[in-house]
This record gives structure tokens, sequence and C-alpha cells, in this order.
């Protein structure tokens, strides 16, 4: 920033040899290893890896700061001349939230519930003596209308439980500008947001990240996305540089493999023809409305068939229904109205009133294997008591099906038959998952947003190992997800949905092909792609179908 | 606002039945005690045909669901009946001894609430410091002393060794309140140091139980100062629980003093029930406990309150 003296272009941030160290176990472990870092007036540099890379920690160091159970051991941080490593705690603490500000991953949780928008946004002024109380004021209603927010004049005075996970988003962003920073870490801003209110806030960071010449970190684990706001990259891996370069140089030309593998994830996709739709289908659902009491109907009039051997994808954003909607399948949660049929016949509504052979059936797998899998249970265990409870396999031939279902997800059975699951990793604890799921040979697995909470090159191998067991075993898959990446990979049929209602439905190459149904076409057009003109040529193309008075979707967040 | 009265209006419901409730077990409770009143009144050498007549005068020879139900109609009138031993109107005898007792409890509260929430702020503020070590080592002793010890060790110092406060808090209604408020400073101060550590280890652990809390960290970040950060934004969170253990220690300083009272020769409500209970003055014993049971609903009714009033999710839905 001109002001505080510098020019675009001369160096704001450096960091040297950076080492920082993680507790565990009373144990202390580097985490992040001899890192250099340059960032320059005005630049936007991306960091960019999977978890654990160590790439918030670093994103966070840069303003002399390490979460608790972390501390940097060696290395300097110099910001505009100053080391902050040797700088006291109070000229530190001055220095954040006016010359280097923070915006974090979830503003929901960020922001304290206590306190209204606007107070929040102006304690940083007031309390670095930038600007006084009313002035600040002024100054956030001016920003909310730059990131436009909807009712910029009245929204800063509601709480935080008041306004969407977009326009929060939005809010931290213009709290950081607060004092007109040199530098903001956003630090996976859009990650818990939908796609199509993603690019809103994806565009409004960039603007005003623009307008005022903020230099900026951008920490993402979605390459896709780094592409359209960064002008550098840097690639990390448990806390190693791989590759370092400028944006669309790397984009166009990764030198490293594991860069190589990260721009090539979500290229995945199933070859073959799935079974021709049977009558009766496997699973109907015939008009199914539901709610969870109240007056409030979470899926109204549902209808949809699952033909044997079929995957079908049940897509839609957060509060679409599509998790209720298998709530209703399982009998979780018995609809209101409507019915569901398996092999033409009439499931009971509650699970509870199932045949232990219906329950068996159909069979869950949910989004994070932490919580679904018990702690304390040895993995022999938990793929074991399926096999009794369903199929009666007990004492030797339930270890000898045991060894065979780790073997078909490429698990050893030596090695992890007698492990606890805290003893995995992510990826491994999702097989596990599959193993209990398969364990009941079932006929149908509905899988409730299963590589959401995965790693990108950890998610693309569960879909390919999905993939391999419905080749080999014909098993029928419901796909409930928020990713279309994940859509376009391993659905056979897609079913839109949105507010509890079904947008549209049919097989795969029809929903994908235009011409789409306007609320499909904002959603698959919200996908960000890997090249860096995207977000600038779908939001110019919006703009002139706009012009044009052509009808567009309203994404969900204005 | 509709909400919150609804709810105040429910739960007053719910305390009149809890009310009821009690009532009918101490009732119970009273009459399974060994012993009855006409004996203990006309002593071991009252003939039989004496105690039997003076049980009729007073009615004891009635079923006690009879009693049960006659006292019943009386309290929905207000009139609480007349003591068995003094023949005096309940409410008349319990009146100024509520008051005393109440007024006891109000100078107690305000010397510790404050006291409280200042140490349970600043050991969080500063913690696993010598200045937190110190407070709750100081705090927990005083809360491990029986109450009558704290007690006597206070008379020891405060008014045998350095004559500044009386040892004994006889008070009566002509007193001006200062001079009133003088008299019960060392039973206060003794209530004081039996409950501040509870409340002020509340506020503490409230605090410190939100500091790892992601909006902390953002407050961190934006380079507030830690008083600021604890006052401003851990507190606000934290008060729920701390606005029911304050409640809790309200509602002992009104029915849990006995013993304090008896030290220091206070004419409060516990000393009367004590009395009453070994005389099986029923009717007083009955309407103490009731005062006793309605002190605990209303606090906790106010409790609630409290808590919603602070946790704007509930005060200012979507």
């Amino acid at each position: 920033m001109t002001s505080k003296g510098g020019e675009k272009g001369d160096v704001l941030l450096e960091m040297r040899g950076l080492c920082i160290e993680g507790q565990s176990e009373d144990k202390w472990n580097e985490i992040v290893h001899d890192i250099d870092l340059t960032l320059h007036r005005g630049e936007v540099l991306g960091l960019i890896g999977e978890s654990g890379a160590g790439k918030s920690t670093i994103g966070i160091a840069s303003m002399g700061f390490a979460r608790p159970g972390c501390r940097i051991t060696s290395g300097s941080i110099v910001f505009d001349g100053m080391d902050l490593r040797t700088m006291s705690d109070g000229k530190l603490r001055r220095l954040r939230g006016s010359r280097i500000a923070y915006v974090a991953q979830s503003a929901a949780a960020a922001f304290n519930p206590a306190h209204k928008l606007i107070d929040q946004y102006t304690e940083t002024p007031v309390q670095h003596r930038v600007k006084p109380k009313a002035e600040a004021e002024q100054d956030a209603i001016a920003l909310y209308r730059r990131l436009r927010l909807p009712d910029p004049d009245n929204i800063g005075f509601r709480y935080p439980h008041q306004v969407s996970g977009g326009q929060l988003q939005r809010a931290m962003t213009a709290m950081a500008m607060a004092c007109r920073p040199d530098l903001i870490v956003f630090d996976e801003p859009t990650t818990a947001l939908d796609v199509t209110t993603q690019i809103e806030v994806l565009a409004a960071i960039r603007d005003v990240v623009e307008e005022f010449h903020t230099a900026a970190i951008y920490i993402t684990h979605d390459l896709a996305v780094v592409a359209q706001m960064a002008d550098r990259i840097m690639v990390l891996q448990y806390g190693d540089l791989v590759e370092e370069g400028d944006a669309r140089e790397m984009l166009a030309n990764p030198k490293e493999e594991y860069t190589r593998r990260l721009l090539a994830v979500r290229s995945f996709r199933k070859e073959e023809e799935p079974p021709a739709m049977a009558d009766p289908p496997l699973l109907e659902i015939r008009d199914v409305t539901a709610s969870y009491g109240g007056e409030v109907v979470v899926l109204e009039d549902i209808s949809m068939k699952i033909g044997r051997g079929r995957t079908v994808a049940v897509v839609g954003e957060s509060g679409s229904g599509k998790s209720t909607a298998a709530r209703v399948i399982t009998g979780l949660l018995p609809p209101i109205k409507g019915s569901v049929l398996f092999k033409g016949e009439e499931l009971p509504a509650s699970y509870k009133k199932r045949s232990t052979d219906q329950l068996r059936h159909v069979q869950m797998i949910y989004q994070s294997p932490d919580v679904a899998l018990n702690p304390r249970q040895r993995i022999r265990d938990i793929i074991g008591r399926p096999l009794e409870f369903y199929l009666g396999i007990k004492g030797k031939r339930k270890t000898e099906r045991t060894r065979e279902l780790l073997q078909m997800i490429e698990m050893d059975p030596d090695e992890f038959m007698d492990r606890l699951p805290g003893e995995l990793s992510g990826g491994q604890k999702q097989r596990i998952c599959i193993a209990r799921a398969l364990a009941a040979d079932p006929e149908v697995i509905i899988c409730d947003e299963v590589t959401s909470a995965l790693d990108q090159l950890v998610a693309e191998e569960i879909l390919k190992l999905l993939q391999r067991l419905q080749n080999e075993l014909g098993v029928t898959y419901l796909f409930i997800t928020h990713d279309l990446a994940t859509v376009k990979a391993i659905a056979d049929e897609i079913v839109v949905m949105l507010q509890g209602r079904i947008v549209e439905q049919g097989p795969k190459q029809d929903i994908l092909t235009p011409p789409h149904d306007p609320y499909t076409d904002l959603l698959l057009s919200s996908v960000p792609e890997m090249d860096p003109d995207w977000m600038d040529n779908l939001l110019a193309d919006r703009a002139a179908r706009k012009a044009r008075g052509e009808k567009l979707m309203e994404t969900g967040d204005q | 606002m509709a909400k919150i009265l609804k709810m105040v209006t429910q739960r007053l419901a719910l305390g009149l039945l809890t009310l009821f409730v009690v009532s009918m077990i101490i009732f119970l409770g009273v009459e399974l005690l060994p012993g009855d009143f006409a004996q203990e009144i006309l002593g071991q050498s009252a003939t039989p045909e004496t105690v039997a007549a003076f049980r009729r005068e007073l009615g004891l020879d009635l079923p006690w669901y009879t009693r049960y139900l006659d006292w019943l109609g009386g309290v929905m009138q207000g009139d609480f009946g007349k003591s068995l031993a003094s023949r005096r109107d309940v409410s008349e005898l319990i009146g100024t001894r509520l008051l005393n007792t109440l007024f006891l409890a109000a100078v107690a509260a305000v010397i510790s609430v404050p006291i409280a929430l200042a140490l349970g702020v600043l050991a969080a503020l500063y913690r696993n410091t010598i200045f937190d070590r110190t407070i709750n080592v100081f705090t927990l002793t005083s809360i491990s002393f029986p109450d009558f010890f704290v007690a006597y060790i206070l008379i020891l110092f405060l008014s045998v060794k350095v004559n500044i406060f009386p040892s004994i808090s006889n008070v009566s209604s002509d007193l001006g309140f200062w001079e009133h408020v003088y008299r019960v400073i060392l039973p206060a101060l003794t209530l004081t140091l039996v409950i501040v550590a509870h409340m002020m280890r509340m506020t503490r652990a409230s605090i410190i139980n939100l500091l790892a809390s992601p909006y902390i960290e953002m407050a961190m970040l934006k380079g507030i100062s830690r008083s600021r950060i604890v006052t401003h934004h851990a507190l606000p969170n934290a008060l729920a629980p701390i606005i029911n253990v304050i409640v809790i220690n309200l509602a002992f300083l009104v029915v849990g003093v006995v013993v304090v009272e008896v030290v220091f020769v206070y004419p409060g409500l516990g000393q009367l029930l004590v009395d009453s209970v070994s005389k099986r003055d029923i009717p007083v014993v009955q309407a103490s406990c009731l005062i006793f049971a309605a002190t605990f609903i209303l606090l906790n009714l106010t409790a609630d309150v409290l808590s919603i009033l602070t946790n704007p999710r509930l005060l200012h839905p979507k």
C-alpha cells in the first residue's frame, strides 16, 4: 500500500529457513521444514497442499503467531523490514489486525456469537486507534456495499447466527480490510461453502484485494480455486516445499510429479456401461414428503428409481434435502407421505418395523469415517459385527470372511485386523466403512458425501475402489454429494435437488449436456476449473446474459 | 420476549406443582418422626389421659390426611396456621425471621459475587501463574473448612483479638440499616469465604474453556489485548454456566445457613426451623420448607431467564 511507504513490487514479507514444531503426546515433531517464502506488495500468493502440508501453519506464522501446541523454532519472518520473531509481544499485537489481517476458514465459528457484526468490524480500528467508532461504522457499511452484501446499511447490526455462511465470509473479509492492512492471510475461506456461494465470495475477495492493492496469502487445498486467485503458487507436502512458481506457468507446465497428480485429480471417469434398467427397479421412492416435525417440509414429492448395478447420484447444496432422502430410505425418518419400495415391495416406513433381511439389503457409508467408527473397537470387530448380526457367521468362518473383505478393499488383513480406528489414516478409515457395509452383503449402498472429508487424491482412490467393487459385485450405489466432480466421475444417473424438490433427473449424459435447467446450469457452471481465466469468463458471461435480459438463476447467497 | 413470558409462566406453574409435592413429602416426613408434639410439651410425667386430651385439642388425633388437607386449604387462602408451640400465627412468627435471613443473604451476596467474578476473570487471564495458584489455594482452603470453623476463626481475629466487629449478631427491627449491616458483617464474611471458591472456579473454568474457540483465535489475530479478549470476547459467552452456579450459591445463602446463624446467634429462618423440628411443630416446619423450596424455584427460574437474556441466539432468533 503506497500510503504506508513502498511501491507495488517491493518485498513485503520474507521468511527464511522457517521451521515449526507441533506437539503430539508430549513430543515435539517438526511439521514445517526450512521454508523460504517471499511476498511482494500487492501480490497474491497461493499456498496449496493436502491436509498435513503445513500451509495453514505457515500462513499464520506470517503474523508471528503459532497456534497452541505449535512453536516456531528457527528461521526469520521479516515483515516490512521488521523481524516478527524478535519483536516484543505488544508491538506484534499492534501489528496484527492493523497491518496484517486474517480471514478464517469457518466464518460461522470465527465470529464471536455474542456481538453484532459491525461491532466486531469496528473493534480493530478502534482498538488500534486508526479510526473512531462512528467513522469505522460508516466505513464498514461502505465495504459491505463494496462486497455486495445484501442490505449493507443494516446487515452489520445483526448477530452472526442471523446471517448465512457466504455472507458471513464476506463480512469477515470486510472485517479484515477494516484497517486497510498491507497483508491478509486467507485460510481456506471458501472451503465450507457451497459452489454457487463460493464463486460470489471468491469474486468479492479478489475485487477488494485488487482495489486496495493488498498483498494476500491464499491458503487452499483446491488447485482450481487458487488458479483464480493467485499470481504465484507454492505447492506444499508434509511441511516441505514441492514447487513454487508463477501461477499460470505452473498450471500449464507443472515440474513435479506431485503437482501433476494434484492437477490431474478429478479426471477419473467410469468406463463401463451400466446394466439396463429392469422392471420393477431395485429401489424406488414414490411421492415422498418428509419433515423433521414442525411446519417446514424438508422433502416435497420426491420420486426416483434406482436400477440394479447402477449408480445414481443425488446432487444439491446444503439444505437441499439430499441427506434427508437417505434417512427416509433407510427408515431413520419415516416420511409424512409416500413410500419406499424394494424390488417392487413396499418397505415399512420405520427401520424399527423392518426385518433383519430388509435392513441388510440397504447399507450406509457416511461422510466422516472418524465419527462413523467406534474408536474402541478393533477392525476385526467392526467388520465382524454385521457378519454375525445379519448373516449369522461366527467363529473361524467370521475371521476368514473378515480377511476376504479386507483384501477386497485393498488392505492387508495381517497388518490391520487388530488395529483400532485411531491408528488409521482418513482414507483407510473410509475403506473400513466400505468393508463394513459390504459385510452385510447388501444390494444397495447409500454413500452420503463419502469423499467430502478426504483429501482430493485420497478421495479419488476411494471412488476408484467403489467403482471396482461395483464392477465385481454388481452392487448398486446411491451417491449423495455436493461435489459435481464426483458426480461426473461415477454416476450413471443424476438427480439434481434444490430446497427439498427434484429439479431435474435423468441419465448422466442428458443432464450434463446443454440445454440445462437454470439451476443445474448455475450449479455446473459454478464448479471451479483449472483455467486461470475461468472465473473472469464466467462472470463476464453471466453479466452479458443478464444484460441481454436472460433470466438467470440467482445464486443461493443473495 | 413473548417466548420468555411463556417460559416464565410455564415454570411458575411447574413450580407450584413442585411446591405441592414438597409440602406432601415434608408432611409425611415429619409424620414418620418418632415421638409427638403433645408428649414433647407435657413431658414424661403427664398421664395418658392428659396427653390424649391435649392431642384432641390440637387436632392431632385426626388422621394425617385430614390434617394435611385442612392445612393445604388454609395455605390456599394465605393462612399458614398457628404454631403448635407458641400458639402464634405462623406467618407472623416467620415474617421477621425470613426478612433477617434474606438480609444476611443479600449482604453476603453483595460481597461475594463481585469478588468471585473478579477473581475468576483474573485467574483465567493469568492462568497457571503464581497469582492464579495463590487464588486457587486460598479459595479451596476456605471452602474445605467447615463453616462454623471459619466463623470461629473470624470471631477470634476480628472481634476478640482486634475488636472491630461484634461476635453476636443480635438484631431487632428498630436498628438502622447500616447498624444492621455492621452487626451481620461477620456471618456475611463467613458465608463469603464458604461460597466464593465455587463461583470463582466456575468463572475461571468457563472462560478458559472458551479460550480455544476459533473466535478467540480470531480476536488474537485482530491484535486485541489479552484482558479485552477475556472480558469482551470470552466472558459474555461464558455467562450461562456462571449464572447457574451463582444462583445455586445464592439459594444456599438462604437455605443452608443454619450453622452460621447458630454460631452468631442470628435470629434467622434456619434457627427457627431447627427449633421447630425438635419440637415437632409441624406448621412452622411446613411453612419454612415451602419458603426454602420456593426460593430454589424462583432463583433457578431467574437463572434460566438471565441465561436467555445473555444468549443472542435465543434473544434474537433468525
